[in-house]
């Protein structure tokens, strides 16, 4: 392990102590608020690495190509579609899956409008979403987001020299995601 | 209760991959831990600086800040907010309804709540990490827009 790596933490957890003596109870509170995130943070991500790892070591590239890959079509998009739905955390839960599609071979695209979906279509958030704040809202919330993260996800991909995308792809098989 | 699917879906896979290969499921494992340790010093350390920020803010203040009467300036403050901070989506909805009750207006709070869900600026370090420069800048570019296009839609069939 590389010490070095949590030095950022490190600072932060220092300021929180420093805030705890200059004024305790928002000290305090932002212990509170840290430890509360973190805690939700452990319910959904050594799963997520789980399945990801699983994935990584079960499903044959050569699968993924055909399911997420160039000429997957609109299976791609559904698949895509399906899998940011489903899930549950928040966004940055989903880099890792989404760069274990990308070593796998799924297209650009397709894993550009997955992170769309994890972003806004959640199942388990939406349904919270249409319970805070009213199912009109929620609706049209849903349908801004897939029109809108469908068209970025293609025009992000178009926009990406095709050397640079060689080297994510790169990068992702390299490398543990 | 996400959660819990979660887990029960990783232990059933598990299981399964386990009775299928042993070593298989033991590199799986051995992947997992790699990304969480790879991830877990960044994550530390946002988490910690949300904490920071949510301890400094109180709902009041940000409440004031996005009132209904707040009107763009609202509106950019609440992108801001939404588009920096990281709450929990299940902390972060009881939270924008009791804004809304609090005197947030409908806009205020469709800029906070989707560039909150949508656009990362504190985990794009993270991001840049698992894939480039590029591409996170574009997607959270693209985030923030159609985060203001669903604003604008909902100024106009909520008020």
């Amino acid at each position: 392990m590389n010490l070095r790596r949590y030095s950022f933490a490190f600072v932060f957890a220092l300021i929180m102590v420093g805030m705890y003596f200059y004024d305790h109870s928002t000290g305090l509170k932002a212990v509170n608020i840290t430890v509360q995130n973190f805690r939700e943070m452990l319910l959904f991500l050594p799963p997520i690495f789980i399945l990801v790892g699983l994935l990584d070591v079960w499903v044959p590239k050569e699968t993924m190509i055909k399911l997420m890959g160039e000429g997957s079509g609109l299976k791609g998009i559904m698949i895509a579609f399906i899998l940011g739905s489903a899930a549950a955390g928040p966004l940055y839960a989903a880099f890792p899956v989404a760069a274990v599609l990308i070593k796998k071979g799924a297209r650009l695209a397709y894993v550009l409008f997955f992170l769309g979906a994890w972003s806004s279509t959640k199942l388990p958030l939406v349904i919270y979403e249409s319970a805070s704040l009213g199912l009109r809202f929620t609706l049209i919330h849903i349908t801004v987001s897939i029109a809108g993260f469908l068209s970025a996800a293609f025009f992000i991909e178009k926009m990406i020299p095709a050397r640079s995308r060689e080297l994510i792809y790169e990068k992702t098989r390299s490398q543990e995601v | 209760m996400s959660g819990a699917i979660l887990y029960g879906l990783a232990i059933v896979g598990l299981l399964y991959s386990f009775a299928k290969d042993r070593k298989k499921t033991k590199m799986a494992v051995l992947k997992a831990w790699k990304s969480f340790a790879n991830l877990a010093p960044q994550l530390l350390a946002i988490l910690m600086f949300v904490g920071i920020s949510l301890a400094i803010l109180s709902p009041a203040t940000i409440s004031r800040l996005m009132g209904e009467k707040s009107g763009i300036i609202g509106i950019i403050i609440a992108s801001v907010v939404g588009s920096v901070t990281l709450i929990p989506g299940f902390v972060a909805f009881p939270l924008a309804a009791a804004l809304l009750k609090g005197g947030a207006g409908y806009p205020q709070i469709a800029a906070f709540v989707s560039t909150l869900m949508a656009v990362g600026i504190v985990t794009l370090p993270t991001e840049i990490n698992y894939f480039n420069k590029t591409v996170a800048l574009l997607r959270n570019s693209f985030a923030f827009l159609v985060a203001m296009i669903f604003t604008v839609i909902i100024s106009r069939v909520m008020m």
